[in-house]
């Protein structure tokens, strides 16, 4: 078992016929990935890579059902590209690009709430559940099908939890890149939840950084319906405050942003918070006594 | 991005909303015509000058001033132009060098003429992450710190949210001013402000507005007084107008070179500079020199392409600062290839003849050994690590 994505997820790529879509296509489809087909305005009929183009994303989804998308689209068209895959019925939505306009997202998210789908990013990784399904942009060899679940705010960092995982001796079930927006599809506590909710998780990481309340929320939550071992971290333990680390959501603006009050809080709420990154796969083989 | 406080004025006024008439001047002589225009359409002597620079409280470091007269007028602009202002925010703080100031706002005396009828309100605009909205904050308790007003009152903060899809309603507006104490024609003008300041926000793209104090004068106008303004950067596209606003004297020059070559740097004050892959792995990188005895001198981003020229251009930008005792290289390969990057350090490095501080690489991911073995062999004073534990040790190891 795992969550989101799987071998029998039905996958289209939106901006298939990009550069970006085009490389990180041949990646997926090369990890085993189901990719069904993809979707650029304009070059529906052609194919590309081995896989049909659409014109839209509701033509994907009558001729391929397609289930899942994920979306290589430049940052001004993206959020219309996610609004486009919601209403057409796709229920799994990945949007991997980076700098979308705050208020396009203010918009999407509003969009979105009227129909039956889960966005995931943008600005992320993506999501692998290891050997199954690779919907993102991740190198595909760190990972080892295993029962430790990982959603992170970030791609590399997540990439470093993966691999001191798999060193440990265990695997992921399913790895969720939530992305480092401002204004995420879904927060840390959602993806944190349906870790919770999968059997074959054992374990999770939860890996946070500075800016907003999400690592505080699902921490209350998993105080209140917590089953599982959780080992936290909080990037940015030495940012500085008002200045935007890298990521457009990593910023400390008040007290509840810093890294220091997300660990106290995830502390208190029963999560292993480890205060330095190398230290997040042996804290979650000792918890699970691997 | 960051507007001074004129071009947030110019920006939000031609919106329609009213504010306090300044004229922007960068000379002495500048000053002196700007001041005797704002004096002729204002009928009155009195006039503020204000230090332009990127930074809250300025008054406080003696950058807002009050001029009854030319004579005035011309000690205080002649004062604040050129003068290093320090404000609790300007870089160190009130003990910090300032910053320089080169552009004053020569601007009404928006109180008068009954500066005892007036009355001061707080009013920003942001988005609320939590909510995923728009918010509207604003309390009777204007020309203070809202963020102590919040702690010590926090029932004279009051937020009304917008919903995107229906925009700000008029029902809304009425809630403001009513709950701001306000009646008659005052009340009415305070909510075509609100309206006409939400469409600002959003036209622009805007980050934050803030506007404290937002003033009622004796007249029942409703004014903005000082004015902050952020832009969405990732939304300037759609402005390339407001692009042009961008005043990159005010920027670290440091930080706007690395960023014309695709680098994300931000300068830090510490001892140990670090070149990473990723936002995330980056602050964690930084985190992990501060638990090893050291402290970050910098957060730089890399990107996904770390070959020889990018890590070279990296290297200098973190060299030039004269704090940094070493460097930890901490890349994971994914996509990238560790032994490509490792050949991009060597090559840089040569390049550069002799660099004088220590140099840490860690490399993990896509042919992490091959690389370390090229770094291994390559003769250069460059320490490798593969897992992050053994760079955090090397780190300690030259800072101590």
């Amino acid at each position: 078992m795992s969550v989101l994505v799987n071998k029998d997820s039905k996958i289209i790529v939106q901006g298939i016929t990009g550069t970006e879509g085009s490389f990180h296509t041949s990646q997926m489809i090369e990890y085993g990935t189901p990719i069904i087909g993809g979707v650029t305005p304009g070059k529906g009929g052609q194919e590309h890579l081995g896989k049909p183009v659409f014109n839209t994303v509701s033509e994907a989804v009558s001729k391929t059902g397609a289930d899942t998308s994920i979306i290589f689209v430049p940052p001004r068209f993206a959020g219309d590209a996610i609004m486009e895959a919601a209403s057409a019925g796709i229920k799994v939505i990945i949007c991997i690009t980076e700098g979308i306009p705050v208020q396009d997202m203010v918009k999407v998210r509003a969009y979105i709430n009227d129909y039956d789908c889960r966005l995931i990013g943008p600005n992320c990784p993506g999501i692998i559940t290891p050997d199954e399904a690779k919907v993102g942009i991740m190198p595909g060899f760190i990972h080892r099908k295993g029962k430790i679940g990982i959603v992170s705010r970030s791609g590399t960092l997540t990439y470093e939890a993966v691999d001191q995982v798999t060193k440990a001796g265990m695997g992921q079930s399913t790895c969720i890149g939530i992305g480092g927006d401002p204004i995420p599809g879904t927060t840390t506590k959602e993806a944190v939840e349906l870790l919770m909710n999968d059997p074959d998780t054992e374990g999770i990481v939860m890996i946070g950084e500075i800016g907003g309340s999400m690592e505080a929320n699902a921490a209350y939550w998993i105080k209140e319906n917590g089953t599982k071992p959780v080992v936290g971290f909080i990037a940015g333990q030495t940012a500085p405050k008002g200045r935007t680390m890298g990521h457009a959501g990593a910023i400390v603006g008040g007290e509840a942003d810093t890294a220091e009050a997300k660990m106290e809080i995830m502390r208190a709420c029963g999560i292993a918070v480890v205060e330095s990154p190398a230290e997040i796969g042996e804290t979650m083989a000792k918890l699970l006594n691997k | 991005m960051n507007l001074h406080e004129y071009q947030a004025k110019e920006l939000i006024e031609s919106y329609g909303v009213p504010i306090q008439k300044g004229i922007m001047a960068e000379s002495l002589d500048d000053a002196v015509a700007a001041y005797h225009k704002i004096v002729e359409e204002s009928g009155n002597d009195v006039a503020i000058v204000k230090a332009q620079i990127h930074a809250g409280g300025r008054g406080k470091g003696g950058g807002v001033k009050l001029a009854k007269n030319l004579d005035e007028l011309k000690e205080h602009a002649g004062n604040i132009l050129s003068m290093m202002l320090k404000t609790p925010q300007t870089p160190g703080g009130m003990e910090g060098p300032g910053k320089l100031v080169s552009k004053i706002l020569v601007a009404e005396d928006a109180y008068a003429p009954d500066f005892d009828a007036c009355k001061e309100f707080y009013v920003s605009i942001l988005m609320d992450r939590e909510k995923q909205r728009n918010v509207i904050i604003y309390s009777t308790e204007g020309g203070m710190d809202i963020e102590k007003v919040a702690e010590e009152t926090p029932h004279l903060v009051h937020k009304e949210w917008v919903d995107p899809q229906l925009g700000l309603q008029g029902f809304q507006t009425r809630k403001v001013a009513f709950n701001l104490g306000l009646s008659g024609a005052a009340f009415k003008n305070m909510t075509k402000f609100i309206a006409k300041l939400y469409k600002a926000f959003v036209s622009s793209d805007a980050s934050l507005i803030e506007i404290n104090p937002t003033v009622k004068t004796g007249d029942d106008r409703i004014i903005a007084v000082d004015t902050k303004l952020s832009l969405d950067g990732n939304a300037l596209f759609r402005h390339p107008e407001l692009e042009e606003l961008r005043d990159e004297s005010e920027e670290d020059p440091t930080e706007v070179e690395a960023k014309s070559i695709g680098l994300n740097y931000v300068k830090l004050d510490g001892n140990v500079g670090c070149m990473v892959n990723g936002a995330g792995l980056a602050m964690a990188t930084m985190d992990i020199i501060k638990l090893s005895g050291g402290s970050p001198a910098n957060f730089l981003d890399v990107g996904g392409t770390a070959d020889a020229k990018r890590v070279e251009s990296a290297f200098k930008i973190i060299l030039r600062d004269p704090n940094v005792k070493a460097i930890l290289i901490n890349i994971f390969g994914g996509i990238v290839r560790c032994d490509r990057v490792a050949q991009g350090v060597v090559d840089a490095y040569k390049n550069m003849g002799t660099i004088s501080v220590p140099i840490i690489v860690r490399l993990q991911g896509t042919n992490a050994d091959i690389a370390k073995e090229l770094i291994d062999n390559s003769g250069l004073a460059v320490k490798s690590a593969v897992l992050l534990q053994e760079a955090a040790d090397l780190v300690k190891e030259v800072v101590s």
